[in-house]
């Protein structure tokens, strides 16, 4: 039936689901680096699933089976587990430096921060003039 | 921890689905580097979140709209495991059907990875080369930090007598294991980026148990920085050898008189160069986050 | 060895960002990539004349005949835009020695010239492609190393920047990939070529709509577009101002050929017109995005930010090119494309050069620099007119076509509107000349001088570009001309 055939694509599209509402809506940085992991790995699900075929077996060539799966899904979701792991490690490494420039991993407490910068910048940049005014003056 | 139960679920999750090589992948990366990772950082980080707090409303709405979209796209879809849809119909057969007159090798993943795809997977070589550079640039470690490094064993872990004693005996069938699966991803599920990644975490457990300075004085880490690019270069330089014996870019078939062993002399190579840059970055990835816990500990 | 050309083209970067770990003497290394860097382009001007006289270039990656292989085509539209990325990448590296040297520690020095590399690399990848899957890998590649060229930046809010990026181009990426994988769900292969032409059978796929759909938005992440360009302005401000100049004048552009690549090649104009309203979309979200951004911009204090909105803004220009929908149009976003690059090139180089020489970007800081460093100041002058869109400079020639588009498809109010957000470009230009110019110094200038040499003469060696083509429009109006007409499949 229509609906029964697709159940594994639906329970796939529930998995990005929670991935990518993990990385939108968490602000600790770490966790919104774990929503992406799930998030990809249910796109990897989705290509495997792509790839499947009833009956078949894994596509290593042996003449007691006739039918396999898709070589091709697997080889580009091979590719796409390396593109994933590297984004992760790189993420990482970015949240452990941003732990020791801001003492945080909070997003909200960064972007605290981060305004403060702003507004003694903005300070600084208007500050000057009125001095420079007054001594005219 | 949860993350790599996710993991090792999900590689069983692909050998039901008869993607072998997706599976040990994924155990060996998801449920290896990854958590690993994850952990290196958390111990650098605030272990625990200061209290949970979402902006769901806006995301809600986001994923709403997402999942809307892609329910609306299965709607026409070939139903899960039909062998007359599309997918496997138009550019598959030829893999599974000439592959082995062609190249030579039953394991088709690993021949539509390092031939008839090769060039892909010579960019993902060079993406995890890329993460291996962003994290060095990134955790940039002071040689004082690192001579500190050296003599430092973990204290908890001089006690375990029976854990570095497994470990001893565990560690060598690692290793050997790895370069099984390297050689052997032309037969069996594997190749050179599970192989990589096995090694380099025979290595990790190493200097986890007996710490950085003896780890590093058998896998220097300048050595191993320049074999995260030997690697490229190796699968990069066996498709240039191509190209000056008259093929293309990648194209084996020249590299020996008969085309067959051509194939397999190239498949090996460029596996080789991948399973080398693969464990190199790794454990370079390792060794930076490990200086880092270091540095923090001294710092304290 | 020409016909090996598509493939060097890519190779040749490739190769040589491994060496450079081998190399380690930051001066070598550099020197090294100048000279990897005007290789490629080099290959890129043999490809362009290849093109030209020949015609599309397939080149049959491993001797695979796609679709089963993997293949590199060459038309008119990737190899104009690998024409104008080398070249440019290849100027900004001449003036990268003496400004990254001031900005980066000397331990770092290897890491950035070796990302700058790979995003080279990643970049030409996804302009030489003709596979949809191969097509994400290098797109990984460059923006993999995008997020380590901005993290290198000093202040600590180039981490966060690059943290937020890596988040955003990472959902793109798998928007992208969901997108690929819909599609060879449907269709059985990844080669963009056979794709198109499997694809209109099953238009009326809504498989096919949605990965459309997963397309466009995550490309749209990528290059940036209005409401999704919040990782762009922190990003260019806090990066390097090498690699601000580099990503700025070359990534966003490659992003809108990805667009073009999909919408005209893949899956054909009748699809995307007749399917969803995206052209009264691009129109909305582009001109939102001019305005927006340009105002943005005025309120800004640090000049790399204000530069990195007003890129923001001119994102809006040539997406509202690709709404008008007709030949004109594409014409006017594929110049807008080279014109927008020699600009934001130019600029940036010149950003780079006064932080360089005082160590700061912040707009008051550049008061009565206009004596201290008239070379560099005319130049950002000249940058900001072409910005505006003022006659002899490239911006008049990109503006006069977009309103002709406009006006030939009968859009007279819109046209009304670019010409009237032009008068925000004049008022964010002009508050940087009156800081220039009119305002006594704020900081002790005693010290400053004129720019390096090394970096004055790619600062206007590009300025001379913006005026050149300015004036001389054979090369660009011709080329854009030509690959419009081929991609609304008319033959000339």
């Amino acid at each position: 039936m229509n609906i029964l055939g697709l159940y594994n694509y639906w329970i796939v599209i529930i998995l990005i689901l929670i991935g990518f509402f993990i990385v939108i809506a968490h602000e600790n940085l770490i966790k919104k680096l774990v929503g992406l992991t799930i998030f990809q790995t249910a796109v990897f699900f989705f290509y495997i699933s792509v790839g499947k075929i009833k009956g078949a077996t894994a596509p290593i060539l042996d003449d007691r089976w006739q039918l396999y799966s898709n070589p091709l899904a697997h080889c580009l979701i091979l590719t796409a587990i390396v593109v994933g792991i590297s984004t992760t490690a790189l993420g990482l490494a970015l949240v452990v430096r941003i732990q020791e420039a801001y003492g945080s991993i909070e997003e909200d407490e960064i972007q605290t921060q981060d305004t403060q910068d702003q507004l003694e910048c903005q300070l600084e940049a208007y500050g000057p003039r009125k001095q420079f005014l007054t001594k005219r003056i | 921890m949860l993350g790599g139960i996710y993991s090792l679920l999900s590689a069983s999750f692909f050998i039901d689905l008869d993607a072998v090589d997706v599976a040990f992948t994924e155990a060996s990366v998801g449920a290896g580097i990854s958590t690993l990772l994850m952990l290196a950082s958390l111990k650098l980080v605030n272990r625990y979140e200061r209290k949970t707090r979402y902006k769901p409303l806006l995301a809600l709405g986001v994923i709403t709209i997402t999942g809307a979209l892609l329910i609306y796209g299965t709607l026409d879809m070939p139903h899960f495991g039909d062998p007359n849809a599309p997918a496997q119909q138009h550019v598959v057969p030829r893999y599974l059907n000439e592959s082995m007159a062609e190249i030579g090798v039953p394991n088709v993943v690993t021949s539509v990875l390092a031939s008839y795809r090769g060039y892909d997977t010579l960019g993902e070589t060079l993406v995890i080369f890329t993460a291996g550079l962003g994290v060095m640039s990134l955790l940039l470690v002071s040689s004082r930090t690192k001579k500190e490094s050296k003599n430092l064993v973990p204290a908890d872990m001089r006690q375990q007598i029976i854990l570095r004693v497994v470990a001893k005996m565990m560690i060598p069938l690692i290793l050997i294991f790895a370069l099984y699966v390297q050689f052997h991803g032309d037969y069996g599920p594997g190749g050179g980026f599970q192989a990589g990644v096995i090694f380099a975490a025979g290595v990790i457990l190493y200097t986890m148990l007996f710490g950085l300075g003896v780890s590093q004085r058998a896998f220097h880490p300048e050595v191993i920085i320049l074999l995260t690019a030997f690697g490229v270069l190796m699968y990069a330089g066996v498709g240039v050898a191509c190209m000056l014996l008259g093929g293309n870019f990648l194209d084996y078939n020249v590299l020996r008189h008969d085309p067959i062993h051509g194939q397999h002399l190239g498949i090996l190579l460029v596996e080789l160069g991948v399973g080398i840059t693969v464990a190199a970055v790794m454990i370079t990835i390792f060794y930076k986050f490990t200086w880092r816990t270091v540095k923090h500990k001294y710092h304290q | 060895m020409t016909a090996h050309l598509p493939v060097l083209q890519v190779i040749v970067p490739l190769l040589a960002a491994p060496l450079c770990l081998f190399l380690r003497i930051p001066r070598l290394v550099s020197i090294f990539a100048i000279l990897v860097s005007f290789a490629a382009f080099l290959i890129s001007c043999g490809l362009l004349s290849q093109v030209l006289n020949h015609g599309t270039l397939i080149y049959e990656m491993g001797g695979w005949a796609a679709p089963w292989g993997i293949e590199y085509r060459i038309d008119l539209l990737n190899g104009y835009l690998l024409l104008l990325i080398t070249g440019v990448s290849t100027v900004v590296l001449v003036a990268a020695q003496s400004s990254i040297s001031r900005e980066l520690p000397e331990n770092r020095h290897t890491f950035f010239y070796t990302a700058y590399l790979l995003c080279l690399t990643g970049l030409l990848g996804i302009l030489a492609t003709g596979d949809a899957f191969n097509l994400f890998v290098f797109l990984e590649i460059s923006a993999l190393s995008s997020y380590t060229l901005i993290a290198l930046g000093n202040d600590r809010r180039a981490l966060t920047a690059s943290y937020q990026y890596l988040i955003m181009g990472t959902i793109g990426a798998t928007f992208i990939i969901i997108g690929v994988g819909l599609m060879y769900m449907m269709t059985g292969t990844l080669n963009m070529h056979d794709l198109a032409q499997r694809l209109p059978e099953i238009y009326k796929s809504k498989t096919v709509l949605s990965a459309f759909g997963f397309f466009i938005v995550g490309v749209c992440l990528k290059l940036a577009l209005f409401p999704l360009h919040l990782w762009l302005p922190n990003a260019y401000a806090f990066a390097p101002s090498i690699a601000t100049a580099f990503l700025a004048a070359t990534s966003t552009k490659v992003a809108v050929y990805v667009l073009i690549r999909y919408i005209f090649s893949i899956f054909g104009i009748e699809f995307v017109t007749t399917s969803i309203p995206l052209s009264e979309i691009f129109l909305g979200l582009g001109l939102a995005g001019i305005f927006a951004a340009s105002i943005n911009a005025i309120y800004q204090l640090n000049i790399k930010r204000l530069f990195a909105y007003s890129s923001v803004a001119q994102i809006g220009y040539m997406i509202l090119g690709l709404a008008i929908g007709t030949q004109l149009g594409l014409t006017a976003t594929l110049l807008h494309m080279f014109n927008h690059a020699l600009m934001k090139g130019a600029l940036f180089l010149a950003i780079g050069a006064v932080v360089y020489r005082i160590s700061s970007s912040q707009l008051n800081h550049l008061a009565g620099l206009g004596k201290k460093m008239p070379w560099t100041m005319a130049a950002i002058v000249t940058g900001g007119l072409s910005l505006i869109g003022v006659p002899l400079t490239v911006g008049f020639v990109s503006k006069w076509y977009l309103v002709v588009a406009l006006l030939d498809k009968g859009w007279w109010p819109v046209a009304v509107l670019v010409l009237l957000s032009s008068l925000l470009a004049v008022v964010y230009v002009w508050r940087l000349v009156e800081w220039i110019y009119f305002t006594p110094p704020r900081i002790i200038l005693d010290e400053v001088e004129e720019a390096p040499l090394s970096q004055l003469i790619p600062i206007w060696l590009l300025v001379l570009a913006n005026l050149y083509f300015g004036v001389d429009t054979r090369l660009t109006v011709g080329v854009s001309k030509l690959a419009a007409q081929s991609l609304f499949g008319v033959t000339p």
